[in-house]
């Protein structure tokens, strides 16, 4: 990339209207998806026309889809529970324990995020097969509650290091168990770091495909329901539920971006 | 401070629950790529067949490389479009700087498969763009060459990661410190200089960080070539999910999954290696 040398160092025309492509090449495909979920002649031809909401109504009445939506739902649920709990003993393990195994266990539990997901799909199949586990929403779960254990390990173990720990030593110190400890001062104090990481988790499970491609049984996950119809040839129908699930998406952004600056503002009250 | 009870409380759960259903899947992956299938039935048995199949077949080398091609294309058409991204928004976005930073985190929430199946509408001979050339004449018949083909799948994998790639080069450019930035303006460094020589180097680190991720996750990619690829898109992720499918060779699927897992471990590992040296301190 260069610059011309005209160009002051506030003013950047050039890269300007370079960073507008970019945006447009990021949104270009989105805002497509999302016009011709309204097209009454399906998807294709240009400009859209007929504007009509009969792929939402035909949406709403296709069980499957509902159906899907819901093992997603309870999948991602039952992912967020599983991977907090075991993310925040990790983190806590990691914090402020030294056991065998520690920088392998950091490594390991990173594994499933860098690697590729067919990878960590296909060990989790021949691990079912083995042990003699049938492939249902189970399996699926267990596949992302395990590997999502590295998000929530990974935000955790940040909320537990930015923590003041002079808290929870007085409340040791006043003779509390670290029971009663965990309970009235660790976990309130993880509260935002816990949202955080349980909004990541639940996207990333709702969305996962990869992974899931090898565990899924009989019912399917919301993403593989889509998929399964991609093959089949696309409609509009399929336009109508990912403009659902991107308006879902910016939903929880925004909330989590509220959570995220309330936590910043309470921070700076606190520290001033 | 904390007792003996209270570490192996918060430490046992997580080891066993990773040893067992993460390091135990993965060594399983590793030990079947040394065994056999006779007759349809896994046979445990030690031995090298799989590599060596593996390595005498043109087949898989060839599509081998091919992947390594599409993982490089991608790789570098995400760091064209997202350093001059993340550079604009760290040293020229101004006030707008928050807001076009969360522009660029919204589609990372967004649904793999809703933006492949976007550029699959796109694409198509039917679809969008196609649609859009002839209604303003610029083509009279459909394009074909857009949809299945490397071409498509780069696209597409291009845009997942463009937001993955400018993410990291965004945190290493904003930690640059300004003062050295207008050190070297001020001792009489060109625009391009100061780029070159302070700019560019400092953020080697999250550039870096960046493409490794891109590199190695559209390396492993299988979903973007059944989607947009076609034939011709064929990457080494779909010869080891057709092999645990159809043609029902998983020790062979493992051998190649484990040569993939291996191409990316030192990948990594090289990367980490770099970034330190390229760290500032």
């Amino acid at each position: 990339m260069t610059l011309s040398k005209s160009t002051s160092t506030r003013r950047a025309p050039v890269l300007a209207v370079y960073a507008t492509l970019v945006f447009a090449f990021i949104y270009i495909p989105i805002v497509v998806l999302i016009a011709y979920s309204f097209n009454r002649d399906g998807v294709g031809g240009f400009p859209p026309r007929h504007l009509t909401l009969d792929w939402y109504r035909q949406l709403f009445a296709d069980g499957a889809i509902w159906d899907a939506v819901l093992n997603s739902l309870i999948v991602a649920a039952a992912s967020v529970a599983l991977a907090l709990t075991l993310g925040l003993l990790a983190a806590l393990a990691l914090d402020r324990s030294s056991f065998p195994g520690k920088a392998l266990f950091r490594r390991l539990v990173l594994l499933p995020l860098i690697l590729p997901g067919i990878i960590t799909g296909l060990s989790l199949l021949m691990f079912a097969v083995f042990i003699g586990l049938p492939l249902s929403l189970g399996t699926v779960f267990l596949g992302h509650g395990t590997a999502l254990i590295s998000v929530a390990t990974t935000e955790l173990f940040a909320g537990l290091q930015k923590m003041d720990r002079a808290q929870e030593e007085a409340s040791l110190d006043l003779g509390a168990t670290p029971w009663q400890t965990f309970w009235r001062i660790t976990l309130p104090n993880l509260k935002l770091s816990l949202i955080a990481a349980g909004l990541l988790i639940f996207t990333l499970s709702m969305d996962e495909i990869a992974v899931t491609f090898f565990l899924i049984g009989r019912d399917n996950t919301l993403p593989l329901e889509i998929w399964g119809r991609l093959r089949r040839g696309i409609t509009p129908e399929i336009n109508a539920i990912s403009t659902l699930i991107f308006v879902v998406s910016v939903a929880l952004i925004v909330i989590w971006y509220r959570v995220r600056t309330r936590g910043l503002g309470a921070e700076a009250t606190r520290s001033s | 401070m904390y007792s003996r009870a209270y570490k192996s409380i918060v430490s046992l759960p997580p080891l066993l629950w990773v040893g067992l259903f993460l390091l135990l899947p993965y060594a399983l992956m590793f030990a079947h790529s040394f065994w056999l299938v006779r007759d349809g039935f896994l046979v445990h048995q030690w031995n090298l067949q799989n590599y060596h199949k593996l390595l005498a077949n043109p087949l898989y080398v060839e599509v081998l490389l091919r992947t390594m091609r599409i993982a490089a294309a991608v790789t570098l058409l995400s760091l064209l479009l997202g350093y001059p991204l993340a550079y604009y928004l760290s040293f020229h976005a101004g006030a707008r700087k928050e807001l076009l930073y969360q522009l660029v985190i919204v589609p990372l929430w967004v649904s793999y498969l809703v933006r492949g199946y976007a550029w699959k509408t796109i694409l198509g001979s039917d679809g969008v763009l196609n649609g859009f050339l002839q209604y303003a004449h610029i083509t009279h018949e459909p394009v074909g060459f857009l949809l299945y083909s490397p071409f498509a799948v780069i696209v597409m994998l291009t845009h997942i990661y463009t937001p993955f790639v400018f993410l990291p080069i965004y945190a290493a450019l904003e930690h640059i410190p300004r003062p050295l930035v207008e050190a070297s303006q001020d001792l009489g460094a060109s625009q391009r200089t100061t780029f070159l020589r302070v700019i560019l180097p400092l953020s080697m680190p999250g550039l870096l960080a960046g493409a490794t991720f891109a590199f190695v996750l559209s390396m492993g990619d299988f979903l973007a070539p059944l989607l947009v690829g076609g034939p011709s898109g064929t990457m080494i992720a779909n010869i080891v999910q057709s092999l645990f499918g159809a043609a029902y060779d998983w020790p062979l699927g493992a051998a190649v999954s484990v040569c993939i897992l291996l191409i990316t471990v030192t990948l990594l590992s090289l990367a980490e290696r770099f970034e330190k040296r390229w760290s500032f301190k």
